[in-house]
C-alpha cells in the first residue's frame, strides 16, 4: 500500500469460510486492517463500534437491509456512508450482485482505491461458488460410488456374479438405458428393498 | 421460445397474486413462462430487479418511488402496472408493552388516536424513570411499515426520530427479535404477526387498516425501459395476476390458494396462519382472542390491483414529512408515475373506472389532496422536512 493508511474493512458474511477466503484475498492485496462480523444480532452497534471505511455483505445475508438504513440515520455514524457504485459504476455494480456480494463505502474514500477492492471480492466470491460446486460434485459421486458398491453386492449375491460381472451388468444397462450407473444402482437398491 | 421471465419476490403473504399466477397456471395460460426468484432482503430485490437480473419483481410500493427518484440509491425508474396488495401489515407489540399500554388506555382499544395517546404517556413514563427508548423494528427504511409507525405515534405527539427508536430488521428476524427484547413492538406484513401471537411472545395491536383504511402496499414492478419494450409481455402479465388475484379473493379458492402460498420454496409456513391473513380473521392475543376484519389485505378486490397514483403521491409526502428527500412538484410527478393505471387498463382492454378509488381513511389529518401536499404536511405537527 502506499503512504496511505489501509481502509477500515469490516465483512459481514455469515459463512467462515468464504469470508476467510475474502480476508486472505484482502491480506495479500496488502490492506490490514479488516474485522469479520458473523453474529447479526445488533449488527449496527457492532459496525459503529468498528467505524469502518467499507463495508462488505454477501447478498445471502437479510441483514443487508439493515445496513440500508444506516444511509437513512447518518446523524448516528460519525461519518455518513453512502452506497458504493454512483450511476457510471453500473458494470461494477453487476459484476458484483452477480457474484453475491455488495459494498458499502463511507464518503470520502478516493474511487480508485474501492474499485480493486471490489474486483478482489467479484474474483474471491467466484472462486468460493467454484469451490463449493466441486465440493458438491465431489459428494455426490462419493455418494454414487457408495450406492454403486450396494448395488453390484446385491447382483453378487442375487445372480452369483463376480465383482466384475456385476459392475459390467451395470454399465451395459445404463448405457442401454441412457441413464446414469448411479440411477440404475439406486433402482436396483430401492427394488431390492421392496422384494425383502 | 424466449427465455422464461425471472421475477423475484420476498416470502411474504401479499406476493399471492404473482405466486399463484405462476403456480396454478395463470401465467401460462397468458403464454408466460415465468421462474419465480425468492429473496432474503429487499435491497437484493431492488438491486437485481435494476440491473436485469429480474425482469419484474414483488416490491414495496415505496422502494419503487425512491428508485424512480433516485432515493438512497441509483437513480432506475420503474413503472407497476399491478398494485399485488392494500394493507395487510400489522403493528404487533410485546406482552410486557402491551400491558403498559393497556393500562394506559383512555377509550376504544382498537382506536389508533387512543392507543398513540397511551403509547405517548408510556414514553413519558419511561424517560421519567429513566428507562432505554421504547424500539420499534420495521422492515426498510422506504418501506410502509416505517410510514405507518411513524404516522400512528406521531397523531399522538411521540416523535418517531426522538423519542422512540425505529431500526430495520429483515422480517424472518422479527419474531426472534421480539422474543429476546432487541425490539419492544414491531410492524410487518403476514404471516410475522401471526406467528409472533401464536409463540405466546406478541400481541397485534393494530391492523394497519386501522391507521389508514386503504394503503397501497406492494406492487409488481418492472424497469420502465423494459415495459416500454416489452409491453404485450406487462399485459400478459398483469392479466395473469388479475386472474391470479381473482382466483385468491373467492372465499372456496382460500384453501387452496393458502396451501399453494405454503409450499415450502414459496413462503413456507403453515397454511392454516396463510389463510388467517387471506380470510382477515387474525389471533390478536396469545390467549386465543380472534379480530376479523374485512380490509386486512386487499389482493384483488375492490379495485385493489388497479395502482392509483394518489397513493404513490401520498407515500412520497411521507418521504418528505420525515427528511428522506425534498419537496418538488417534479417529485410528486416523478412518484405518481411509478404507478401505471393506464398500463392496467390496456392489459385489460377496458376504459378508466369512471369512479375515483376509495381514498385512505387516515385516522388523523385532514384529506390527503396530491396537488397540495405542502398544505396537507403542514397540518402535522411532528415532522422532519424543511419549507
Amino acid at each position: 500500500m502506499s503512504a496511505e493508511q489501509s481502509p477500515k474493512i469490516v465483512i459481514v458474511d455469515e459463512s467462515p469460510i468464504r469470508a476467510a477466503i475474502l480476508e486472505e484475498g484482502l491480506r495479500e492485496a496488502g490492506f490490514t486492517q479488516i474485522v469479520h462480523i458473523r453474529e447479526m444480532q445488533s449488527l449496527l452497534a457492532r459496525i459503529y463500534a468498528v467505524d469502518p471505511d467499507i463495508i462488505l455483505i454477501d447478498l445471502e445475508n437479510p441483514s443487508r437491509d439493515v445496513l440500508e438504513a444506516m444511509f437513512q440515520v447518518s446523524r448516528a455514524v460519525k461519518r455518513p456512508i453512502a452506497m458504493f457504485v454512483d450511476q457510471s459504476d453500473s458494470s461494477s455494480i453487476q459484476a458484483s450482485v452477480e457474484a453475491g456480494v455488495s459494498a458499502y463505502i463511507v464518503d470520502g474514500l478516493r474511487k480508485e482505491r474501492i474499485k480493486p477492492i471490489l474486483d478482489l471480492c467479484v474474483s474471491r466470491f467466484n472462486a468460493f461458488a467454484k469451490l463449493q460446486e466441486e465440493l458438491e460434485r465431489t459428494k455426490s459421486q462419493l455418494e454414487d460410488r457408495k450406492i454403486i458398491e450396494r448395488a453390484k453386492g446385491i447382483l453378487m449375491k442375487v445372480k452369483g456374479l463376480t465383482e466384475d460381472e456385476a459392475y459390467v451388468l451395470l454399465r451395459s444397462t445404463a448405457m442401454r438405458e441412457k441413464k446414469k450407473i448411479g440411477e440404475i444402482a439406486q433402482s436396483i437398491i430401492t427394488a431390492s428393498e421392496m422384494l425383502k | 421460445m424466449t427465455a422464461p421471465l425471472r421475477i423475484g419476490f420476498i416470502p411474504l403473504v401479499d406476493a399471492a397474486a404473482l405466486i399463484v399466477a405462476v403456480d396454478k397456471g395463470f401465467a401460462a395460460a397468458e403464454g408466460l413462462e415465468v421462474e419465480l426468484v425468492r429473496e432474503v432482503s429487499w435491497s437484493n430485490v431492488r438491486d437485481k430487479l435494476n440491473i436485469g437480473l429480474f425482469d419484474a419483481a414483488h416490491l414495496l410500493a415505496p422502494v419503487a418511488i425512491a428508485s424512480s427518484l433516485g432515493l438512497g440509491h441509483v437513480k432506475v425508474p420503474i413503472a407497476a402496472p399491478f398494485n399485488l396488495g392494500i394493507n395487510g401489515n400489522a403493528i404487533t407489540v410485546s406482552p410486557a408493552l402491551h400491558a403498559a399500554l393497556m393500562e394506559e388506555i383512555d377509550g376504544d382499544r382498537f382506536d389508533p388516536l387512543a392507543t398513540a395517546k397511551a403509547l405517548a404517556r408510556v414514553v413519558a413514563k419511561r424517560r421519567k424513570a429513566g428507562a432505554d427508548p421504547l424500539t420499534f423494528g420495521m422492515t426498510f427504511p422506504f418501506s410502509t411499515h416505517n410510514y405507518q409507525l411513524r404516522f400512528w405515534m406521531a397523531a399522538a405527539g411521540v416523535d418517531p426520530d426522538e423519542d422512540v427508536r425505529l431500526v430495520v430488521l429483515p422480517p424472518p428476524y422479527m419474531v426472534d427479535s421480539l422474543a429476546n427484547g432487541h425490539v419492544d413492538a414491531f410492524c410487518v406484513g403476514a404471516p410475522w404477526n401471526s406467528i409472533a401471537v401464536d409463540l405466546g411472545i406478541g400481541h397485534i395491536l393494530h391492523f394497519v387498516s386501522d391507521i389508514l383504511a386503504r394503503a397501497a402496499e406492494k406492487v409488481l414492478a418492472v424497469r420502465q425501459v423494459w415495459a416500454d419494450k416489452n409491453p404485450d409481455v406487462v399485459a400478459s402479465l398483469v392479466r395473469a395476476a388479475v386472474k391470479a388475484a381473482e382466483f385468491i379473493e373467492h372465499p372456496e379458492n382460500r384453501t387452496e390458494a393458502a396451501q399453494i402460498l405454503a409450499q415450502p420454496e414459496r413462503i413456507g409456513v403453515d397454511a392454516e396462519v396463510i389463510q388467517r391473513t387471506l380470510t382477515g380473521r387474525l389471533k390478536i392475543s396469545p390467549d386465543g382472542t380472534f379480530r376479523e376484519s374485512g380490509s386486512y389485505l386487499l389482493v384483488g378486490r375492490e379495485e385493489a390491483g388497479r395502482p392509483d397514483p394518489v397513493q404513490a403521491a401520498w407515500l412520497y409526502a411521507q418521504m418528505v414529512r420525515w427528511g428522506q428527500t425534498t419537496l418538488t412538484p417534479d417529485g410528486v410527478k416523478t412518484a405518481m408515475a411509478v404507478f401505471r393505471p393506464d398500463l392496467y387498463d390496456a392489459a385489460l382492454g377496458q376504459r378508466p373506472p369512471a369512479e375515483a378509488p376509495a381514498p385512505f381513511g387516515a385516522f388523523a389529518g385532514p384529506a390527503f389532496d396530491p396537488a397540495n401536499i405542502r398544505g396537507h404536511l403542514e397540518a402535522f405537527e411532528v415532522g422532519r422536512w424543511k419549507a
